[in-house]
């Protein structure tokens, strides 16, 4: 269970995130939605080390994760896909798949591991030996996400995977992702601009806004919250 | 952003400073012996060349570790002036900063392409390819180099007036004109042009900035400058060789500048007076402490390489603006 | 033409040299995005190590693995004492840009100082192992020596090592993916900062080793206030510039053509205009060609 005690976050003397509190359960795919600026990457940020929280308190399950750097998070089973296809573009499919396993001591699992990621995304089997530069957006997105399956996580932190792609490749990786939770019982929060989509896989759905957390509740119940579609949903 | 009180200073303000200066000099040149006054000389030179590297990196944003380089180009074209064309002394002078100034312009202009480390790596590269050109032209005479001489005081100011203390006038002389010249160009639409573009460089391209021509003109100014002060340190040492400008000089000066802060003009002369006094100052403790000759040759570097390390950990922006901070808290 | 070989020779066993310090250069530029001026003090610094070993053992081939080893420590430990603590402080500010520079300055000064307390007026010396009379083709003496192929042979089987390294090992995808995407290299579990000071050891080594090569192919000597040093990380410099700056292939092809080029300035031109030579080369390159020889497209990464 991740569980988010009074998390603020700080920029410089701008304060991005005000005291959110929330429980994700094991297992449930929780979407973070929000306007631009409402602190949903600050979030995540703080969640994966990239950033220090002032206050507050975050656990995934007896684990303290704030003050970890991210490479120590990692070897605890969180891995966090950054917003924008966060792949390494000078090195191949398979050596970025590969980074994602470096740490892991059992090799065997790590070559499992890939096997199991070519199995869900085969456009990346084809290409392994390709630069990741040569792929397109959303194959890129499904290396990234790759990459961070190959850390065998047991919590995923997404950001924005729909960022900059066409609309039928966003419903491809939106799939992808509920399959992923669901199969490997993996516990997501996935942040996204894209209200709609995002809701429509999540189990639960949490709304921020200037920082703060708006409104919180299962997801179809967001959905069709009339004050939370017109307010967020734009709709 | 916290607004500090500043108290206005105006250019009357600044006049009257420069001419206390002026006179602080004067009385010492008059009590010093021949030795204070060559240290006195070297510190105005030093100031000259140190200031040109603060308008560039502190004020411009570029970075130089070459600048004995453009000390050498106003040297040897002053000594030139001087031996093959047989101007008067001042001329001589002059000649050294424009020279110095169009080398600089054309530098610049393959400078102003060019993000810092490069920059750092060109302007090194030069401090060491630069003298030994020396050697290929005649003109340029060789390892024993050629000589530049301002000549003995004039008669009138008596038999007692020292060369040392004529070159101490000289260069302080120098000195006050170049800083006053400075710190105007700092305060004009030039200087808030370069600050724009150190600062961000996009915003002031996008507020109609030419950042190119805006960096070769710090540049040439920065160059023209350092010609002087290659002109001055040629005056004092009354010999131009590759010898007079080693790549050491090189990073002495971008030492000082570091001492001086180099975001701050005023500075200047900590980093001045810090480069003549450290290796008399350690000869000294070395003396007192230690009979070995090895500790007195050795201390001025070690402790001039240490306060640098330190001065980029505990006081990047300089004394000043570490001071200036702590006062403000 | 005899003589146009020889020059060729010469040029390319200098050369092979300037590719090791480029090298150096280039591995600390891509782990830390740092030019490390104090290199050639560094490598100053290996090689008297490596003379005292040589006068220790009287063997060369005991004294350079040491050397090697004493330039990763070396340069391992100043990235782990004063860049990290550094870059760490001044954070993502790009004004801060020329602090590791000045740090690095500083470095060098307190190097320096610290071989001439040592040594003194003494100097160390790296006598060749092999003959560095050259190979004698129809009855005329060529510029190819023992020792000069022992040089080629070492640089050469440094480069075969180092591409293995990097190309087919985990270490050498980690400290690929560091350069390229620190970022998100920590958040696929690798330890940048670790990963990073792997970097400089490697760097220091392979300064070392063109420190001692350099001496070898040079005066056989070398004194705490080295001019020679203060070239070869000039060279270094321009050669990883040529190859532009982020590759240890480019550093190579920089180097050689480096060291032909200034071989044939040295031979029919001048000997003095060596050092400005390489220093307009130097100016053309990042005008004309800035992403180097080799480079990909696309503008420098500061």
């Amino acid at each position: 269970m991740l569980t988010i005690k009074d998390l603020s976050v700080d920029h410089g003397a701008i304060r991005a995130l005000h005291g959110v509190s929330f429980k994700v359960e094991k297992g449930q795919l929780a979407a973070v939605i929000g306007a631009n600026g409402a602190g949903k990457t600050t979030l995540l940020r703080a969640l994966s080390g990239l950033n220090k929280a002032s206050q507050g308190q975050a656990h995934w399950g007896d684990h303290n994760i704030l003050h970890s750097k991210p490479e120590a998070l990692v070897r605890h089973g969180i891995s966090h896909v950054c917003e924008g296809k966060s792949v390494i573009p000078e090195l191949t499919v398979a050596e970025n798949l590969d980074l994602g396993a470096l740490w892991r001591r059992n090799r065997k699992e790590a070559v499992q591991s890939k096997k199991e990621v070519v199995e869900l995304f085969p456009r990346l089997g084809e290409r392994l030996s390709q630069r990741a530069d040569s792929l397109s957006g959303g194959e890129r997105q499904m290396l990234a996400l790759g990459r961070a399956m190959m850390s065998k996580p047991q919590l995923l932190l997404l950001d924005e995977p729909s960022l900059g792609l066409a609309p039928l490749v966003i419903e491809q990786i939106f799939q992808s992702i509920r399959e992923l939770t669901t199969a490997m019982g993996l516990t997501v929060l996935l942040v996204e601009q894209n209200a709609m989509g995002a809701l429509k896989i999540a189990d639960v759905g949490i709304v921020l806004n200037l920082g703060s957390i708006a409104a919180i509740g299962s997801a179809a119940a967001l959905k069709d919250d009339p004050a939370v579609r017109a307010a967020y949903l734009g709709f | 952003m916290v607004a500090v009180h500043k108290r206005q200073i105006t250019n009357k303000h600044r006049f009257i400073g420069f001419a206390l200066i002026a006179l602080v000099v004067y009385i010492l040149s008059n009590i010093v012996d021949e030795w204070r006054s060559f240290q006195g000389a070297t510190v105005a030179v030093y100031v000259v060349a140190i200031a040109s590297i603060i308008l560039l990196t502190g004020y411009s944003g570029q970075i130089s570790l070459g600048h004995g380089a453009l000390l050498a180009v106003g040297a040897y074209s002053a000594a030139i002036a001087q031996i093959n064309f047989k101007l008067p002394l001042l001329l001589c002078f002059v000649v050294a900063v424009i020279a110095t100034s169009l080398f600089g312009a054309l530098l610049g202009a393959a400078a102003a392409r060019l993000s810092g480390p490069y920059l750092a790596g060109t302007t090194l590269a030069l401090a060491v390819g630069l003298p030994s050109i020396a050697n290929q032209f005649s003109i340029l005479g060789g390892e024993q180099g050629i000589s530049f001489d301002v000549g003995w005081p004039p008669m009138s100011f008596g038999a007692e007036f020292t060369q040392y203390k004529w070159f101490f006038w000289i260069a302080t002389l120098a000195a006050l004109i170049s800083m006053w010249w400075v710190q105007n160009i700092l305060r004009s639409r030039y200087g808030r042009t370069w600050r724009a573009v150190k600062t961000n460089e996009v915003a002031a391209e996008l507020s109609g900035i030419n950042i190119g021509r805006s960096k070769v003109l710090a540049f040439t100014v920065s160059s023209g400058i350092a010609g002087l002060a290659g002109a001055l340190l040629a005056m004092t040492t009354n010999n131009v060789s590759p010898s007079v400008f080693p790549l050491a000089l090189s990073f002495s000066l971008a030492t000082g500048a570091v001492l001086s802060g180099v975001n701050t003009l005023g500075g200047v002369i900590i980093g001045s007076v810090a480069l003549v006094a450290i290796p008399e100052i350690a000869s000294l403790v070395a003396d007192r402490w230690s009979g070995s000759e090895s500790v007195a040759t050795l201390l001025p570097d070690l402790i001039v390489s240490a306060l640098l390390i330190l001065t980029v950990f505990l006081a990047p922006k300089g004394p000043i603006e570490k001071l200036r901070s702590r006062h403000s808290k | 033409m005899f003589q146009f070989i020889n020059t060729l020779l010469i040029g390319i066993t200098a050369g092979s040299i300037y590719s090791l310090m480029a090298i150096a250069i280039v591995l600390v530029w891509r782990s830390t995005r740092v030019i490390n001026f104090a290199q050639g003090g560094l490598a100053l610094a290996s090689s008297f190590v490596g003379a005292a070993v040589l006068e220790k053992t009287g063997s060369f081939w005991v004294s350079l693995p040491i050397a090697m080893i004493a330039g990763a420590i070396f340069s391992a430990a100043i990235e782990f004492f004063f860049l990290r603590p550094l870059l760490k402080r001044s954070g993502e500010k790009e004004q801060e840009i020329f602090l590791p520079i000045i740090a690095t300055l500083g470095l060098l000064g307190i190097i320096k100082t610290v071989l001439n307390f040592i040594y003194g007026d003494r100097i160390g010396v790296i006598t060749p192992p092999l003959s560095d009379k050259g190979f004698v083709i129809s009855g005329e003496s060529i510029a190819l020596s023992p020792m000069r192929l022992l040089i080629l042979g070492t640089v050469v089987v440094l480069m075969v090592v180092l591409t293995l390294i990097f190309q087919r090992t985990n270490l050498g995808l980690s400290l690929r993916a560091s350069s390229f995407a620190p970022e998100i290299s920590r958040l696929a579990g690798v330890r940048v900062d670790l990963i990073r000071t792997v970097g400089w050891a490697i760097s220091g080594a392979a300064g070392a080793t063109a420190g001692i090569l350099q001496t070898t192919n040079g005066s056989g000597s070398i004194s705490p206030e080295s001019f020679e040093f203060s070239l070869l990380l000039v060279f270094g410099f321009v050669a990883a510039v040529i190859g532009g700056i982020e590759s240890l292939v480019g550093a190579v092809l920089g180097g050689l053509t480096l060291g032909i080029i200034l071989s044939i300035i040295l031979m029919y031109v001048g000997g003095s205009l060596v050092f400005f030579a390489a220093f307009l080369i130097l100016i053309l390159v990042l005008l004309l060609r800035p992403q180097g020889i080799i480079g990909a497209k696309g503008g420098r990464r500061a």
